[in-house]
C-alpha cells in the first residue's frame, strides 16, 4: 500500500481505500469488510446491495464516522473521516426518532444544531420537509402515535432537513408498505436531482437499488467484499414498475445468486 | 348492577374503625395503650387548632424538601460522572452501591458528632438518604440509554453538553425519576428516625412530636402523628411523583 494509493479522486465526495473492518464477537473474529476500495462521486446516488451480513450497515457506520476502520482509509473530500459530522447524516434501519420529542421537534433537532439559521428559517424548513413526506398534519404527534411507515418518513425528513452534503441511508424503506415506498422513491429522486446530493443507500431489495442508484455495488458476505458494480443508465425519474428497470434488476439478481452460489462452493 | 369501586373499601374502613371504637369503649383494652379512633381524631383536631401540628409538619417538610433537593442536585451530576468516567464508576459508583444498602439511620451518630444537635445534622442524614439512590439510578439509566439515539444525535452534530442535555438526560429521565422516588422514600424514613431519636434544638418536627407523645404516654398523639406521616408520604406520591411518572409514560407511549 503506497501513499500514492491514498490520493483522493478530485471528483469524489467519499473515497474508500483498502478498508477492512473486523469484529471480535462471541462467535470469534468476523471480517465484516475486507479490502473495500471505492469512490463515491460528488452528486452520485450509490446503492449497496447484498445479502444480510455482508457488511452494508458496517460500511455505512464507517462512512458516518460512528465506527473506525481497522485498515485502510476513508476520506470526505480531502478530510479523513474520523468522527461523526453534520456533513454526513445517517438514516438508520430503525427510525431512531426521539420519543420525548414530537414529529416537528424531531425534525428540528438537526436544524437547531446549525448556528447560521434563524429559528423561523428552521421552523419553515422543518415544516417543508414534513409536508414533503406527507406528514404536515402530524407535526404535533409523538413517535409512538405514528405508524412504522410514518415514523420512517419523519426520520427521512429529519435527515434531509439539515441539508447535509452526504446522506447515508440504511434500508430506510424496508419497513414501509408498497404505496408509501413508491411515493418515497419519487420524493427521494426528486430531492436528489433538485438538490444534487451525494447519497449512499443500503438495501437488500434489488429493484429498489436499480430504481434509485446511479451505480449499484454488489457485496458478498464472509468476508464482506465488493463483487460487481453495475452502472444504471436509465433516465430519471424512474418508476419502480418500469419494464426496462425490471429486466436490469433481473440481471443484477442473477449476478448476485451466481456470486452467492460460487462463494458457497468455495466454502464447501 | 355494579357497585362503584370505592364502596367496598369505604365499607371495610367503616366496619374496621367502628369495631375498633367499640372495642376500646367496651373497655376490652386500656385506652391509654390503645386509643379509640375518636380520641385520635380529637387530638388531631386540637393540635391543628393550637398550631402544634402544622408547625411540626412545616419543620419536617422543610427539612425533607431541602435535604432531598441537595441530595438530588448532588446525585444527578455525580451519577452522570459515574456513567461517563470508568474509574469514577469503579470507585464512587461502587461506594454508592454499598452506601445505598446502608439504612440511613446509621448516619445519625456521625451526623451528631460532626454537626451537633443542629439543623445541619438532620439535613446531612436526609442528604445521605437521598443521594446514593439517585447516583445509582442516574448512572444506570445513563448507561442504558439506547446507543441508537446517541448515534443518531451524533451524526446530526450533537456532542458534549448538547448531547447530555438534549439526548442523554431526556432518554434517561424515566429511570432517573424512579431513582428520585426511591431517594425520597429513603430520605423520608431517615428523617423520621433522626427526629425521633435525636433532640434537634433548632426545630420541633413530626418525629419530635411523636417522641414527645411516647414520653407523655399520649398514644392518641403517637398514632395521630403516625397517621400524618403516612398521609404526607401518600400525598407526595399522589401530587408529585405519580403524575410526573404518568405524564412521562403517556407522552412516550410506554
Ligand atoms: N458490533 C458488532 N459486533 C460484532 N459483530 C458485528 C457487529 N456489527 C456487525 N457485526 C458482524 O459483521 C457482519 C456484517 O454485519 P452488518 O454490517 O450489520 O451486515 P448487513 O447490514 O449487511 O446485514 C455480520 O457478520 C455481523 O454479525
Ligand atoms: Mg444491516
Amino acid at each position: 500500500m503506497t501513499p500514492a494509493s491514498y490520493k483522493a479522486n478530485p471528483l469524489a465526495a467519499l473515497t474508500l481505500r483498502n478498508v477492512t473492518k473486523r469484529f471480535n464477537g462471541a462467535a470469534g473474529c468476523v471480517t465484516a469488510l475486507d479490502d473495500i476500495t471505492l469512490d463515491v462521486k460528488e452528486g452520485e446516488f450509490l446503492v449497496l446491495v447484498g445479502p444480510s451480513g455482508c457488511g452494508k450497515s458496517t460500511l455505512l457506520s464507517l462512512l458516518a464516522g460512528l465506527d473506525q476502520v481497522d485498515e485502510g482509509a476513508i476520506r470526505l473530500g480531502d478530510e479523513p473521516v474520523r468522527s461523526p459530522g453534520r456533513d454526513r447524516l445517517v438514516m438508520f434501519q430503525q427510525d431512531a426518532l426521539f420519543p420525548w420529542l414530537n414529529a416537528l421537534e424531531n425534525v428540528m433537532f438537526g436544524l437547531r444544531l446549525k448556528p447560521d439559521l434563524t429559528e423561523a428559517e428552521r421552523l419553515e424548513s422543518a415544516r417543508y420537509y414534513l409536508s414533503l413526506v406527507g406528514l404536515a398534519d402530524k407535526e404535533k404527534a409523538r413517535p409512538h402515535e405514528l405508524s412504522g411507515g410514518m415514523r420512517q418518513r419523519v426520520a427521512l425528513a429529519r435527515s434531509l432537513a439539515p441539508n447535509p452534503r452526504v446522506l447515508l441511508m440504511d434500508e430506510p424503506f424496508s419497513a414501509l408498505d408498497a404505496l408509501t415506498r413508491d411515493q418515497l422513491y419519487r420524493d427521494i429522486q426528486d430531492i436528489f436531482t433538485k438538490r444534487k446530493k451525494t447519497i449512499v443507500l443500503v438495501t437488500h431489495n434489488i429493484r429498489e437499488a436499480v430504481c434509485l442508484g446511479d451505480r449499484v455495488v454488489l457485496l458478498s458476505p464472509n468476508p464482506g467484499r465488493i463483487r460487481q458494480i453495475f452502472d444504471i443508465k436509465l433516465p430519471r425519474p424512474r418508476r419502480i414498475n418500469d419494464p426496462e428497470l425490471a429486466s436490469l434488476a433481473a440481471e443484477v439478481t442473477d449476478a448476485l445468486s451466481s456470486h452467492l452460489s460460487s462463494s458457497q462452493e468455495g466454502l464447501a | 348492577m355494579k357497585l362503584p369501586r370505592f364502596v367496598i373499601p369505604t365499607l371495610v374502613a367503616v366496619i374496621f374503625l367502628g369495631g375498633w371504637e367499640w372495642f376500646v369503649r367496651a373497655e376490652h383494652v386500656n385506652d391509654v395503650l390503645v386509643p379509640a379512633p375518636s380520641q385520635i381524631l380529637k387530638w388531631f383536631w386540637d393540635s391543628l387548632l393550637n398550631g402544634e401540628l402544622l408547625s411540626a409538619t412545616w419543620v419536617t417538610m422543610r427539612r425533607l424538601i431541602i435535604g432531598f433537593a441537595i441530595g438530588a442536585a448532588l446525585g444527578v451530576p455525580l451519577g452522570a460522572l459515574c456513567a461517563r468516567v470508568r474509574w469514577i464508576r469503579d470507585t464512587l459508583g461502587v461506594l454508592a452501591l454499598g452506601l445505598q444498602t446502608l439504612p440511613s439511620v446509621c448516619w445519625v451518630p456521625l451526623a451528631l458528632l460532626w454537626f451537633g444537635q443542629e439543623e445541619s445534622a438532620v439535613l446531612f442524614v436526609v442528604v445521605m438518604g437521598t443521594i446514593w439512590a439517585v447516583v445509582i439510578a442516574v448512572q444506570e439509566s445513563v448507561l442504558n440509554v439506547q446507543p441508537l439515539y446517541l448515534r443518531a444525535a451524533m451524526t446530526m452534530g450533537s456532542k458534549g453538553w448538547h448531547l447530555w442535555l438534549r439526548v442523554i438526560f431526556p432518554a434517561a429521565l424515566p429511570g432517573i425519576l424512579s431513582g428520585m422516588k426511591q431517594g425520597w422514600a429513603f430520605a423520608w424514613r431517615s428523617l423520621m428516625a433522626a427526629e425521633i431519636f435525636v433532640v434537634i434544638l433548632t426545630g420541633f418536627g413530626l418525629g419530635s412530636l411523636l417522641h414527645a407523645g411516647r414520653e407523655l404516654l399520649r398514644m392518641d398523639q403517637v398514632m395521630g402523628v403516625m397517621t400524618v406521616v403516612v398521609l404526607v408520604g401518600l400525598l407526595a406520591d399522589l401530587i408529585f411523583f405519580s403524575p410526573l411518572e404518568r405524564w412521562l409514560r403517556r407522552s412516550r407511549g410506554l
